[in-house]
């Protein structure tokens, strides 16, 4: 009898299942043309808890500070849907899937860290969503996926210019890397500067050695004193801000006085107040500064958020709002609330004027843009050059 | 390795294993008592150091003060889980009372989320414990000489407690036979409040001077911590005080001459511990330094 019962059951459940699968399609007719009045819904996936909340947090402002300054395209009303990725690469797939399937939203800005975007990847390429990534910078997250631009450069120009900087700047002719090798961001960043050190010191063995740590690690200390025998002239760490703040730190307790360098993810409050004293002198590249605004938008950008929030606003929250007013231009432009379209009307983007500098997608789906070196002077990111993209 | 670096690899590990010890005991005493595992420790820990941060960052408390007052807080902290979670289920199966602990761990967990923020807080650090001595080329920060004191001082206060005085007395027969020590009028629900007092003041040191080494404070900071003290506890042998001191050191001399011997193998730093835990039971379930006593049904 029990057992009839449960089959029962189950048999309920995979009709229910079933039903629950075919009703978005039934109750949500697409009326194009009526679009006047309407509501457009942009989704926003992102960080907010966990360890790169600073990341998202900062995103989100300039995301949200964009749609303060445009509400409204084609005379819809755009209604901002956020969602939390937790910093989790699993969270990243359920929060895509989420806003995709639960909330219906035409487009999608996100995520801060490479990691969390790639993982949302393949759920966005089949629900065929348009997707614009404000600071992900791993080259895996656009290849092969017609549904992902970004409004960033990539880690193959990020990790020559870092690598420029340590042999033309620092003078270094061997370099060590400490690693988050957990991360696709560090990896691939590391990958990219090993092969332009390599070339730029012509010596094969200018990389002296590797160190790997994970996500979440506290102590560094065994890696660290590693690479202290090793007597490099230079140290690249790319990797999140927590945990490079905390490296830093005990890099410099253990007598460590080599320069440390890294990538754009440090460029948050919290590397400052973590490291203190000990991040003094580190230099890193990102995307913005704004010390110099490039745009006419910059200025539009710089006075509404120094006005909302009296502080500098961080290379990454231009990104955000960036990604936002690209988005709302295919959008304009497409004259359609069809994904597909906005996305034919998003790869044709060419010149667009963002606060972080003119976006033209290349074929990939990823802006071509110069990348900013800053350095920590005096407890500030102080700006330090500017370095064009290889034509 | 040179001789060097072995000495400086091994003045990490000291310093990593004497945190790991420290939170390790408190783990170990509250499941020899109540033969109960406080999977809530973890996040006992991380409320103490955020207390301790407020009270030196919001309330300007000069450190000493802040300290005494995020013990002081989080006792009352663990005494309320212990009244809210665990004091109902006291005489349902085990398994309930572990499950009970589980949730009580991920609701602080997500309280804290809500309450302090997800963003990391940088923990301040009095000049004190963040000095460093240079002995030749070996660099060492003072808080890796303070922490084995702190530890052994809690070792010893802890081993007087339960050896020497009537409460510990009082302790032991519990954890012998809860039936019976009642009977014998021992006040039991005395005794577990005055373990968990005991077990979340030492959750707070542990977390304070965790915050002292690492200084970035997020709401999920008590998870990995707990995990690798409970392993350190059973590696010692759960339940025996000493054994966590053992075990707490061992794991982190292991876990750091792993990363100096095999630094490919670094990314499996976390999995390692988990291998030695699943080892140490197949093997040795009672852990070095346990004793091989029947489980009465």
């Amino acid at each position: 009898m029990k057992k009839i019962l449960s089959l029962l059951m189950l048999g309920v459940m995979v009709i229910s299942v079933g039903c629950a699968g075919t009703k978005p399609e039934d109750s949500n007719p697409i009326d194009e043309g009526a679009d006047a009045g309407k509501v457009i819904k942009i989704g926003v996936f992102e960080p907010m808890t966990g360890a790169n909340a600073a990341g998202g947090e900062m995103e989100v402002e300039g995301i949200r500070l964009a749609n303060e300054l445009y509400p409204e395209v084609n005379g819809m009303k755009v209604e901002l849907v956020i969602a939390d990725n937790k910093s989790d690469k699993v969270e990243a797939a359920n929060a895509a899937t989420m806003l995709i399937e639960k909330e219906n939203v035409t487009a999608i800005i996100g995520s801060w860290g490479s990691s969390l975007s790639i993982a949302a990847g393949p759920i966005i390429l089949d629900a065929q969503i348009p997707t614009v990534g404000a600071s992900c910078t791993n080259p895996l997250v656009t290849i092969g996926n017609d549904y992902y631009q970004r409004v960033c450069f990539i880690d193959s120009f990020q990790g020559t210019v870092m690598a420029k900087y340590a042999f033309e700047s620092l003078d270094a002719k061997k370099a060590a890397i400490i690693q988050e090798i957990s991360s696709d961001y560090s990896v691939g960043l590391v990958k990219y500067f090993n092969d332009a050190f390599i070339a730029l010191t012509n010596d094969e063995n200018a990389i002296v050695g590797t160190a790997n740590y994970s996500t979440g690690d506290q102590d560094f200390s065994a890696q660290l004193s590693n690479i202290k025998k090793l007597d490099a002239d230079v140290i690249f760490a790319p990797g999140n801000y927590t945990e490079s703040a905390l490296l830093i730190k005990q890099a410099r307790e253990l007598g460590i006085t080599t320069p440390i360098i890294g990538g754009d993810t440090w460029e948050a409050p919290e590397f400052l107040e973590i490291g203190g004293e000990a991040v003094e002198g580190a230099a890193f590249s990102t995307f913005f500064t704004s010390d110099v605004p490039i745009t006419k938008e910059s200025e539009v950008f710089l006075n509404a958020y120094r006005e909302k929030y009296d502080k500098e606003p961080a290379s990454v929250t231009a990104l955000g709002y960036d990604a936002y007013i690209v988005i709302l231009d295919a959008i304009k432009r497409s004259g359609s609330t069809d994904p597909v379209k906005i996305q034919e009307a998003l790869a044709q983007t060419v010149d667009f004027e963002g606060a972080a500098g003119m976006i033209s997608l290349d074929i990939n789906g990823d802006a071509i843009k110069s990348a900013v070196i800053k350095k920590v002077e005096n407890g500030v990111f102080k700006y330090m050059a500017t370095v064009d993209p290889i034509k | 390795m040179d001789i060097e670096l072995f000495f400086q690899q091994l003045a990490n590990a000291i310093s990593l294993g004497s945190l790991y010890a420290l939170i390790a005991i408190g783990y170990t005493m509250v499941y020899g008592i109540l033969r109960l595992i406080n999977f809530a420790h973890g996040e006992i820990f991380m409320f103490g150091t955020y207390i301790a941060f407020y009270a030196m960052t919001s309330f300007l408390l000069p450190w000493g003060g802040a300290f005494l007052i995020a013990i002081v807080l989080t006792v009352i902290f663990g005494l309320l889980v212990e009244r809210a979670a665990y004091k109902p289920l006291r005489n349902s199966p085990r398994m309930s009372v572990m499950i009970s602990a589980i949730g009580t761990s991920f609701l602080i967990q997500n309280l804290a989320i809500v309450i302090f923020g997800g963003r990391p807080k940088s923990f301040p650090v009095p000049d004190l414990f963040n000095t460093v001595i240079h002995l030749g080329n070996i660099s060492i920060v003072s808080i890796t000489f303070i922490t084995p004191i702190i530890t052994a001082i809690v070792l010893v206060f802890l081993l007087y407690i339960v050896d020497k005085t009537k409460t510990g007395m009082a302790m032991r027969a519990v954890s012998k036979d809860y039936e019976a020590a009642r009977l014998m009028g021992i006040d039991v629900n005395w005794v577990i409040t005055i373990t968990f007092g005991i077990g979340s003041g030492l959750a707070a040191i542990g977390g304070i001077m965790w915050g002292l080494k690492y200084p970035s404070l997020l709401p999920m900071m008590g998870l990995m911590p707990g995990l690798k003290c409970f392993i350190a506890a059973v590696i010692g042998g759960i339940g025996n005080i000493r054994g966590a001191v053992v075990g707490g050191f061992l794991l982190g001399l292991i876990e750091i001459m792993l990363i100096a011997a095999l630094p490919a193998l670094t990314g499996y730093r976390d999995a390692f511990a988990f291998v030695l835990l699943i080892v140490i039971l197949l093997i040795k379930p009672t852990g070095i330094m346990g004793k091989n006593i029947a489980e009465k049904v």
